[in-house]
């Protein structure tokens, strides 16, 4: 038996509130399953779970707030003796063509047919989703209690007298973000880095020439669903670079380096309508480019869609922020604590440049360094920027 | 009845002193059927009756369903109010030519010209250990057919009463008296003196999910009703007790406050009674449900002789408090 708890989702993060549960007792889980949705100040957050068993027990309510690392359900693990509860949904299939059995016991109720069980779709009964519209909360986002788990009249009454009692706003909402939240959540992240890191700032210009060729070959005659993107290459020469330069990877935690466990870049993403989320690529320096383009994608619309997974928003050991077409020349930005480094990448511009003793226009890029300088030295942030240099030089090699 | 304290009396004996009462008050009613005179029935609802108003009245009638049904529909439509005897609606399959394509049709295709003001009554359902040949409901079917109303009284109070109601519709009425039934004994009230032929009624009130039933099945989803109170929940018991027309109103009416119904029905589960009522439900009342539409029918086989077997075929009890418990609390 083990606890799943209240992940820690952000540095100042204290408690989050649970507004789903996706399990529910009886339920196997596996390591990587999104098994509750957590509102935090990020948004709401698909929270994963990592080990393997069957949930016992829900010990925590949705709409409940739970304190980090407060136990939100027990899990029996493998190693566990007690045997699983048999699920509560078993019933023998249902007898047609034959004799019926002699058994006086009352049927269990009859499963839906597996062709109906679909899976991933949220039911609502009619007269649960009619009251939900009227009422302007979203049924989806409810826990359902209903037959088949369906979300049923009495759970929308739920939210809406907790929705009353709680806030002006549906408690029960589970997508998208309160921006004054999350403002706040930024402001409290950044004073902190600002008040507790000693920043220094290196740049550099790095000519993107070779590598734009290469991505427009690289792009030439694929459809648009398979194109890259040029923030795809600085992104892998980022992660590449990150293993020659660890101490640029990983946390400053009670006074020391604590180098990361895998170089998950966090990937800065500015929100519609304001906010910014920084989710991580796991182990970006493993992937291949077209790999790196599908997870991007993927990353962005989920942010921006208030879909994150615990995960992502616990796991970046380091920040790369890319300013993008319409964005300014270069950033000097500051730390996500408790990581150590940031990295920006300005808006790619022609310029005259010197190739070979003659002036040329080249496209170039303003890389942009800030780091923790308790954790590293200016000499060691040059290195890491020439590292990145060199790699976005030979982009065929990436 | 000048006493106004209840008679209890058996479901049997109601049909009998219906149709005495019937006889007494109409010269132009008459019985006819396979053993309803000698023998006095094959469930002696009319024994006694022969030697009461003699062989003119109470007409033993030959082994010939068409026979019956047709001699009858004949008396009718020649003025004579005939009540018709079929044994049991197993065997009503060879009198279903003379029911639909006569009985049922004249009135319309005479435009008017000619009523037919037949009753016939028929036992239907299982429970008895009569094998599969005398044990099926086919209510269900007949309920298809329109030009006949159909009637299934489930209380002793609508078999005393329905069979006049029945006599004074100028078309044809089937009553189907379901064989688990005869015996039951029940009280009537003294103030009641006739019953309507149109409306379901509500058996027992509730509000968390309704129980739709008939006939035989009645006292069986009443009994669910009292389990289900030991689980917190109250079920509303709706005896349809005319299956044509279908009082839908009544159940809408209940529906719509629990928002979860149940059906019952002895019929098989393929293209039933309650496959029509479920599809009204899902037609007219979508947006009140709360829950999905659950049906306890019979298991889909001939109905077995065997005792267990037979009790496992036919809707339970047990059966109906897994339904309506799974709609009003899942969990």
């Amino acid at each position: 038996m083990s606890d799943f708890t209240m992940p820690s989702l952000g540095a100042d993060m204290e408690s989050g509130k649970l507004v789903e549960w996706m399990v529910k007792p009886g339920d196997t889980v596996h390591q990587g399953d999104t098994v509750a949705v957590v509102e935090t100040q990020k948004g709401a957050i698909e929270v994963e779970i990592f080990e393997d068993g069957t949930v016992s027990e829900l010990v925590a309510k949705e709409g409940e707030t739970v304190p980090v690392g407060g136990v939100l359900a027990h899990v029996r693990t493998a190693g566990d003796k007690t045997p699983a509860a048999a699920p509560a949904t078993a019933a023998p299939a249902p007898v047609e063509a034959s004799p019926a059995p002699a058994s006086p016991a009352p049927p269990a109720p009859r499963p839906a047919p597996a062709a109906f069980a679909r899976t991933g779709r949220v039911k609502v009964s009619p007269a649960a989703r009619r009251l939900a519209a009227e009422i302007g909360i979203d049924p989806e986002g409810l826990i359902g209690t209903g037959v088949d788990g369906s979300v049923s009249l009495a759970d929308v009454e739920l939210a809406r007298s907790r929705g009353t009692k709680a806030a002006p706003a549906p408690s029960a909402r589970r997508t998208g973000f309160d921006p004054a939240e999350m403002r706040k959540a930024i402001a409290a992240a950044m004073a902190r880095s600002k008040r507790e890191i000693p920043h220094y700032y290196l740049a550099s210009t790095i000519d993107m020439e070779p590598a734009l060729a290469w991505l427009a070959a690289y792009n030439e005659g694929r459809p648009p669903t398979e194109r890259m993107l040029a923030a795809v290459l600085t992104l892998k020469a980022t992660a590449l670079a990150l293993r020659e330069h660890g101490q640029f990877n990983g946390f400053w935690q009670d006074g020391q380096f604590q180098p990361g466990k895998g170089i998950h870049v966090g990937w800065a993403i500015a929100l519609r309508g304001g906010g910014l989320v920084s989710p991580a690529i796991h182990d970006a320096d493993g992937l291949s480019l077209p790999e790196l383009m599908d997870v991007l994608r993927d990353l962005v619309a989920r942010a921006r869609s208030g879909r994150l997974r615990g995960s992502e928003i616990m796991d970046p050991t380091m920040t790369v922020t890319s300013l993008g077409e319409q964005g300014a020349d270069s950033v000097m930005g500051v730390i996500y604590p408790p990581q150590v480094a940031i990295l920006g990448f300005g808006r790619i511009v022609e310029r005259p440049w010197v190739v070979d003793g003659q002036v040329v226009p080249r496209r170039l890029t303003q890389l942009s360094l800030a780091a923790d300088h308790r954790a590293s030295d200016g000499h060691a942030g040059g290195r890491l920027l020439s590292t990145i240099e060199q790699l976005l030089l030979e982009p065929e090699k990436l | 009845m000048s006493d106004d304290t209840p008679t209890r009396l058996t479901y049997r004996e109601a049909c009998k002193q219906a149709i005495r009462d019937a006889l007494n008050r109409d010269p132009r009613c008459l019985v006819m059927g396979e053993d309803v005179g000698l023998y006095g029935g094959c469930y002696a609802v009319t024994k006694g009756l022969l030697e009461e108003f003699g062989p003119e009245r109470i007409r033993d009638m030959p082994l010939a369903e068409g026979v019956i049904a047709g001699s009858a529909i004949g008396a009718a439509i020649a003025g004579l109010r005939p009540i018709a005897e079929i044994m049991t609606c197993n065997f009503s399959l060879l009198a279903l030519d003379q029911i639909i394509n006569n009985a049922a049709t004249i009135p319309h295709m005479s435009g008017g010209q000619f009523a037919v003001p037949l009753v016939v009554r028929l036992a239907t359902g299982g429970g008895r250990q009569l094998a599969a040949q005398h044990s099926h409901s086919f209510e269900g079917w007949y309920a298809h057919i329109p030009g006949i109303r159909i009637l299934a009284p489930g209380t002793v109070e609508d078999a005393r009463y329905m069979l006049a109601a029945a006599l004074d519709d100028p078309n044809p009425v089937l009553i189907f008296e379901h064989v688990v039934l005869y015996n039951d004994e029940g009280d009537l009230d003294p103030e009641v003196v006739s019953v309507d032929i149109d409306s379901a009624r509500v058996r027992r009130p509730g509000k968390d999910v309704t129980i739709v039933t008939y006939g035989g099945s009645l006292p069986k989803a009443l009994a669910a009703a009292d389990e289900l109170v030991g689980l917190g929940i109250e079920a509303e018991v709706i005896d349809l007790r005319v299956l044509r027309p279908v009082d839908t109103a009544t159940i809408y009416a209940s529906v719509a406050r629990t928002r979860r119904c149940v059906i019952v029905d002895e019929g098989w589960r393929s293209g039933s009674l309650s496959a029509e009522i479920a599809a009204r439900i899902a037609e007219d009342l979508f947006f009140e449900l709360d829950a999905p539409i659950r049906r306890v029918c019979s298991r889909e086989v001939p109905v077995p002789y065997a005792a267990h077997m037979e009790e496992a075929a036919l809707p339970r009890t047990a059966d109906i408090v897994a339904a309506a418990s799974g709609l009003a609390r899942p969990q």
